[in-house]
C-alpha cells in the first residue's frame, strides 16, 4: 500500500475523532451528570455551522464567523436549558427522548425557515487555502491540519480544567455520584447550566470546522449525533477520558474502512458489486464496534460511575 | 377493585372508533374525498406498529430505539418476494412476521443484556445496521426504493383502496385484541411485574430473560406484519422506513399516547398523523408545530394522551 494514502487517511480519520470528541464531551457530560438523553445535541451542532455561515458572510472575515457563532450557539444552550431541560431533570428517559425529538424537528424547521432548504456552504479562511507539504511528495490540506490541532488543544483544555479546577472537581463529583454531590451542597443546576452553554459552545466549533469542509444543511445534526451516542457509548458514559478515546476509535474505523474497505473489497469481487457493498459495510463496522465493545464490557471502555 | 395490571378493554371508544373506520371509506367516497381512505389505512397500520412498541416498551420497560428494523423488513419481505413473482398476500404476509420474529430473536438475545440506556443504544445499533445493509445490497434497488406491481393477492380486489382499508381493518382489530388479551394474560402480568421490579422477579424464580425475549419476539412479528401491510398500501418500499428517525417517530406516537396504556400505540398513531395531515394543508413549516405540540404535551401530560382518557387504570 502506498505511504502517502495510509498517512492521508490517519490524519483523516484523526481529524473526525477529534470533531466527534467535541460533540460527544458536551453529550457526555449533560448525560453523566443530569442524567438527560439529548437527542438535540445534533441540533446545537447545526445551528452552530449555520450561525458560523451567516455570520462569516456578514464580516467577510472566518474567524469573525467562528467567534460570533460559538457565542450565539452557548447562548441558544443557556436558553434551551432553561426554558426546556430543566423541567426534565426528574422525568423518565422517556419523556426526554420525546420531548428532545420534538426539539429536532423545531430546530430543522426554523432553519429551513431562515435560511430555506438549500445547503450553504462555509469557505475555508484564505490562511488555509493551500495545502502544505508534509513529507517530500506528500502534501495535505492545512485546513484540516488546523482542526487536528484545534481539537487536541481543546481536548488538553478539558483535560486541564476538568482534572485541575474546582469546577472541573464538581463535574466530576456530580458524574461519579450525583446524589452525594447534590447532598454536599453543590448548586448542580448552575453547574449544569455552565456545561450546557459550554457543550453547546463545542457544538459550534465543531459545526464551524465540519461545516467548511463538508456542507451547511438542514438535518446534518441527525447522522453525527447517532455517531456520537455511538462514542460515549463505546467509551462508558460520563467519561471525558472515555469520550476522548471512544471517539478517536470511531473516527479511525469510520474513515479508515470508508478508504480501504473498497480497495480491499475489489480485489476479491466485481468492482460494481464492491462499489455498492463497500460503503454499506464500512458504516456497518461502527455498530459492530460498538456492539463488540458492549459484549465484553456492558458499561463501555471507561465507566465514570463505579 | 382491579389490579392497576389489568387494563380493561375501553370498548365504548373502541366501538366509537370502529364504527368511524366501518364508516370512513362510504362517506370519503360520498363527497368525492377518496384521498382520505389511504389516510385512514395508514393510520390504522401506525397504530399496530406502534402498539407493538408499545408491548415492549410500555409493558415490557424496554426502550427500544431500533423498532423500525423489524417494521422495514416486513415491509422489504413482502417487495422482495414480489420482485421474484410471489404475489400472494397468504404467503408473503406470514413470511414478513416470521423474519421480524427471527430479526428480534437475533438481536434480543444480544441486547437484553444490556439495560437502561445502553439497550437503548444497542437496539439503534443493530437497527442502522439492517439499514445500511438493505441500502448496500444493490440488487434490492439500494438506495433506490422497490416498486411494487400491485397489492399482494389474498383473493380479494385489493387494488380498491376500499376493499383494502377493510382488509386492513379487520386484521389490525384482531391483531389488537391479541396483544389485548396477550397484556391481561398471566403472561402480561408477569412481563409487568419484570418492569416493576426485575430483580424481585429473578429472585422470585421467574426466568426474566427468557419473558422479555419472548415479547421481544412477538413485538418484532407485529411490527413486521405492520410493515408488510404498509409496503401493500403504498405500493413502494423504501430505505426511509428503516432509518431511526422512524424509529424515533413510533417511540413519539407510543410516548405521546401514553407508554403502558393499550390504547396508548392506537390513540399516539392517529394523533400524530392526523396533526401531520391537518397541519402540512396550512404550512410547509408543519414540523415546528408538530415539534411545540409534542413539546407542549410532554411537559403538560407526562404520562401521554390515554393517561387523562384513562384515569381508572394506571399504567
Amino acid at each position: 500500500m502506498d505511504l502517502a494514502f495510509a498517512i492521508e487517511n490517519l490524519l483523516n480519520g484523526l481529524q473526525f475523532g477529534l470533531m466527534l470528541f467535541l460533540l460527544a464531551a458536551g453529550l457526555t457530560l449533560v448525560f453523566g451528570i443530569m442524567d438527560v438523553v439529548n437527542l438535540a445535541h445534533g441540533s446545537l451542532y447545526m445551528a452552530g455551522a449555520y450561525f458560523a455561515a451567516t455570520f462569516t458572510s456578514l464580516c467577510g472575515s472566518f474567524w469573525a464567523g467562528l467567534l460570533l457563532s460559538v457565542a450565539a450557539t452557548a447562548a441558544v444552550g443557556v436558553l434551551l436549558e432553561m426554558a426546556v431541560f430543566r423541567r426534565l431533570y426528574q422525568r423518565s428517559h422517556l419523556s426526554q427522548l420525546l420531548a428532545t425529538f420534538a426539539l429536532i424537528l423545531i430546530f430543522n424547521e426554523l432553519a429551513r425557515m431562515i435560511w430555506g432548504a438549500q445547503a450553504l456552504t462555509l469557505n475555508t479562511p484564505p490562511v488555509f487555502s493551500r495545502p502544505v507539504e508534509l513529507l517530500p511528495g506528500f502534501s495535505y490540506s492545512s485546513f484540516r491540519l488546523f482542526i487536528i490541532g484545534t481539537g487536541l488543544a481543546v481536548a488538553a483544555l478539558m483535560y486541564l480544567i476538568v482534572v485541575k479546577t474546582r469546577l472541573g472537581m464538581l463535574v466530576r463529583a456530580g458524574a461519579s455520584d450525583r446524589e452525594m454531590a447534590i447532598t454536599m451542597g453543590i448548586d448542580i443546576a448552575r453547574v449544569f447550566t455552565l456545561l450546557f452553554a459550554f457543550g453547546a459552545a463545542l457544538c459550534a466549533l465543531a459545526g464551524t470546522l465540519l461545516g467548511a469542509i463538508l456542507e451547511v444543511q438542514v438535518g446534518m445534526g441527525e447522522s453525527i449525533l447517532i455517531l456520537a451516542f455511538v462514542v460515549i457509548v463505546i467509551g462508558g458514559v460520563g467519561s471525558i477520558r472515555g469520550a476522548l478515546v471512544g471517539a478517536l476509535l470511531v473516527g479511525m474505523v469510520d474513515t479508515l474502512s470508508r478508504s480501504l474497505l473498497p480497495a480491499a473489497l475489489r480485489a476479491i469481487m466485481a468492482p460494481e458489486a464492491a462499489a455498492g457493498v463497500g460503503p454499506s459495510l464500512a458504516s456497518i463496522l461502527i455498530y459492530v464496534l460498538m456492539a463488540a465493545v458492549l459484549f465484553f464490557k456492558p458499561r463501555g471502555l471507561f465507566p465514570a460511575r463505579g | 377493585m382491579t389490579s392497576h395490571l389489568h387494563h380493561p378493554l375501553p370498548a365504548l371508544r373502541m366501538a366509537l372508533l370502529l364504527a368511524l373506520m366501518l364508516l370512513l371509506p362510504l362517506v370519503a367516497q360520498a363527497f368525492g374525498q377518496e384521498y382520505y381512505i389511504g389516510v385512514v389505512s395508514r393510520m390504522l397500520i401506525f397504530a399496530l406498529a406502534a402498539s407493538s412498541l408499545n408491548l415492549i416498551l410500555g409493558f415490557g420497560g424496554m426502550v427500544s430505539l431500533g423498532h423500525a428494523a423489524y417494521f422495514g423488513a416486513g415491509a422489504y419481505t413482502v417487495g422482495i418476494l414480489m420482485q421474484n413473482g410471489v404475489l400472494s398476500g397468504w404467503l408473503s404476509w406470514p413470511l414478513a412476521m416470521l423474519v421480524g420474529a427471527l430479526l428480534a430473536c437475533l438481536v434480543g438475545l444480544i441486547s437484553l443484556r444490556t439495560k437502561g440506556v445502553y439497550f437503548i443504544m444497542i437496539t439503534l445499533a443493530f437497527a442502522q445496521m439492517i439499514y445500511y445493509i438493505v441500502i448496500g445490497l444493490e440488487v434490492k434497488g439500494g438506495d433506490e426504493s422497490i416498486r411494487l406491481p400491485q397489492r399482494s393477492s389474498i383473493g380479494l380486489n385489493l387494488s380498491s383502496d376500499t376493499t383494502f382499508h377493510y382488509v386492513v381493518l379487520v386484521l389490525v382489530s384482531i391483531f389488537l385484541l391479541l396483544i389485548h388479551r396477550l397484556i391481561n394474560s398471566r403472561f402480561g402480568r408477569v412481563l409487568q411485574a419484570i418492569r416493576e421490579n426485575e430483580t424481585r422477579m429473578e429472585a422470585i424464580g421467574y426466568p426474566v430473560l427468557r419473558y422479555k425475549l419472548v415479547c421481544f419476539v412477538i413485538a418484532g412479528a407485529l411490527a413486521s406484519f405492520a410493515g408488510a401491510l404498509l409496503a401493500n398500501q403504498n405500493q413502494f418500499v423504501s430505505p426511509g422506513l428503516l432509518h431511526w428517525t422512524q424509529s424515533g417517530s413510533l417511540l413519539v406516537m407510543v410516548i405521546l399516547g401514553g407508554a403502558g396504556y393499550f390504547s396508548g400505540g392506537i390513540i399516539g398513531a392517529i394523533a400524530v398523523l392526523m396533526l401531520e395531515e391537518i397541519l402540512s394543508a396550512y404550512t410547509i413549516h408543519w414540523q415546528l408545530i408538530l415539534g411545540a405540540i409534542l413539546l407542549g404535551v410532554v411537559l403538560l401530560l407526562p404520562n401521554g394522551l390515554a393517561s387523562c382518557l384513562q384515569r381508572g387504570s394506571k399504567a
